[in-house]
């Protein structure tokens, strides 16, 4: 086979190619490890990190939908703590790119669990404001671009890590959410996180989920998670990692075109335990195939 | 457990032309995972070939596919899929019976996805991703056991009472049902006793399982099923000091443990239904 440069980067981060693992949908990189080499991403982001852990949402957790699903985990994660002390060693010796992606339920949690990470041996923080299924933080912060402005300038301040924001689709205008963050001082952008929707159960009568609304992702997010990674990549200058129903290195390839340095990854886990490495190697073909010798050539080229 | 987010096909084959079939088909075996060398690596996801397919009962049939070589223990399940990404999820269906070359698959139809298993015909691809979860631990038990099942929550318990049996423990089986019986014929090789119920009372005692059940005279009673009954039985055995398993189930994504979907408060914390469970210790739950 003949060689395909994969090589990105996001940030001045050098991952050896653009796949990304999702956070929620892969752990801390174990489980997928038990079937595949996970290493052999280009990088895994970590389940979603609050200051202190969390147990989560009670009832109904996931439940499919037409060409996706929708999900209301709440965030069950071990904390900031607890993964510095186990988590880290524990994706490090995956050899690829650790990004660790936090929460927060206020600034506090913010600031004290963005600097904690920051001096610990990660390569990225990616700071999640737009998580939609906690109900106190994190879907306010990702919905009003002022106040993302806010969280990303303070943290900011105690990060010395590069610093990646995922944005919420659900914000008032993506766009402006983008701009904000960059003027904040964020080194690169991810989007998108889930769509606000919901589900009910007509036998019982009742919404699926507890917190009555959940977030929707998988294929048929793509047109719109693309259109505004495109969107976003015509306004900012920072690098921007493109996500929403990514299955196939066809994929891909939109979202690079669209701009984005690298992407992520999530829900086709889910029906296909060994997607990101099936993704992976069909890129290298596919890139054969439409006569890319360096996946970078191709960024952007639609915007 | 079985869980579904989504004919009668009989294939009536003499011996000769079974061993033909199963010694084509294994050739046509595809095994998409990466290789493991050592022992305790267990799960796997590869692309198998349905063997048969058949209704039982109303909706309830029995799938066979070629297994791989992995152990797999009584109570695990498989996550399971027949189509691409036309549906977004595997569905989890609990072992009926591992057998040599086999796995067998007993599920009833209840939505999207257990309606495209029930259209399978032999030969057809299917894709597993397992064995998946903890399974009874029945290296721990000895002297008389009783399993307990409640409809669709049967069929785990028969890989139950077949290896608890050649371990040497004695096997009563209680099996409710509505209305219409399966699975009965395939636990009388392992049980001294084969206990039925039927709510409707068209054979055995009319009413619920449970009422047929004395766990004073059990060293444990193993249960799956709807939750009220799996509740009622954990009632009954605590009231009794008589060890309980319990097998729940759980809408589930990944099936394997990393996206917290299936998680259920126990008095040990957080426990994944696919990774911790499905088996759990009665004491263990919040009932």
């Amino acid at each position: 086979m003949e060689n395909v440069n994969l090589s990105v980067k996001v940030a001045g981060v050098s991952f050896k190619n653009p796949i990304i693992a999702a956070s929620g949908t892969f752990g801390f990189g174990d489980e997928y490890n038990e079937l595949y080499n996970v290493g052999c991403l280009g990088g895994i982001s970590s389940k979603g990190l609050t200051l202190h852990g969390k147990d989560g949402n009670e009832g109904i957790r996931v439940w499919e939908t037409a060409s996706g699903m929708m999900n209301s985990v709440g965030l069950q994660n071990p904390g900031v703590e607890h993964f510095i002390q186990e988590g880290i060693a524990q994706m490090r010796r995956f050899g690829n790119v650790l990004i660790a992606n936090m929460g927060g339920h206020s600034m506090d949690d913010y600031i004290t669990g963005a600097s904690m990470l920051s001096n610990a041996d990660i390569d990225m923080l990616e700071l999640n404001i737009s998580c939609p299924n906690v109900k106190s933080g994190g879907m306010a912060f990702g919905i009003k671009a002022e106040v993302a402005r806010e969280v990303v300038k303070e943290v900011r301040k105690v990060c010395a890590k590069p610093l990646m924001v995922k944005l919420s689709p659900n914000a008032e205008n993506i766009v402006d959410m983008a701009l904000a963050c960059e003027e904040a001082g964020a080194d690169a952008l991810s989007l998108v996180n889930t769509f606000q929707a919901m589900a009910i159960d007509i036998h019982k009568r009742k919404p699926v989920f507890n917190n009555v609304y959940a977030g929707l992702s998988g294929a048929a997010i793509k047109p719109i998670a693309l259109r505004m990674v495109h969107s976003v990549c015509k306004n900012v200058k920072v690098p921007v990692v493109g996500m929403g129903g990514i299955y196939t290195a066809e994929d891909v390839l939109e979202f690079i075109m669209a701009g984005a340095q690298a992407v992520q990854i999530g829900t086709v886990n889910f029906n296909n335990p060994l997607a990101g490495r099936i993704i992976l190697d069909d890129l290298v073909r596919l890139c054969v195939k439409e006569g890319i010798a360096d996946i970078n050539e191709i960024r952007g080229v639609c915007l | 457990m079985q869980h579904d987010n989504g004919r009668c096909i009989s294939v009536d084959i003499g011996k000769k032309c079974a061993a033909q079939l199963i010694i084509f088909l294994f050739s046509q075996f595809d095994c998409l995972d990466k290789l493991f060398q050592h022992k305790n690596q267990i799960m796997r996801y590869f692309e198998s070939k349905v063997v048969s397919n058949e209704q039982i009962t109303g909706d309830i049939f029995v799938l066979r596919v070629l297994r791989n070589q992995a152990e797999a223990r009584p109570g695990q399940f498989y996550m399971l899929k027949s189509w691409d990404t036309e549906l977004t999820l595997m569905r989890p269906i609990s072992i009926f019976k591992a057998e040599p070359e086999e796995m067998w698959f007993m599920y009833r139809v209840v939505g999207a996805g257990t309606q495209r298993f029930s259209e399978l015909q032999p030969g057809l691809p299917i894709k597993l991703l397992g064995p998946c979860g903890n399974g009874y631990p029945y290296e721990d038990l000895k002297g008389k056991v009783a399993v307990l099942g409640g409809g669709v929550g049967i069929p785990p318990l028969c890989e139950t009472a077949k290896t608890l049996k050649n371990q040497g423990v004695s096997v009563d089986a209680f099996l409710g049902f509505k209305d219409e019986l399966f699975a009965v014929e395939d636990f009388k090789p392992w049980c001294e006793n084969v206990y039925i119920s039927t709510e409707t009372g068209i054979e055995g005692h009319k009413g619920f399982v449970t009422d047929l059940l004395k766990p004073g005279q059990y060293d444990a009673v193993l249960t799956c099923g709807p939750e009220v009954m799996m509740r009622k039985v954990a009632a009954m055995c605590k009231e009794a000091g008589t060890t309980c398993y319990c097998s729940l189930e759980h809408r589930m994504a990944c099936g394997i443990g990393a996206c917290l979907g299936c998680s259920i408060r126990t008095k040990n914390g957080m426990k994944r239904v696919c990774k911790d469970g499905p088996v759990f210790n009665a004491e263990d739950l919040l009932w």
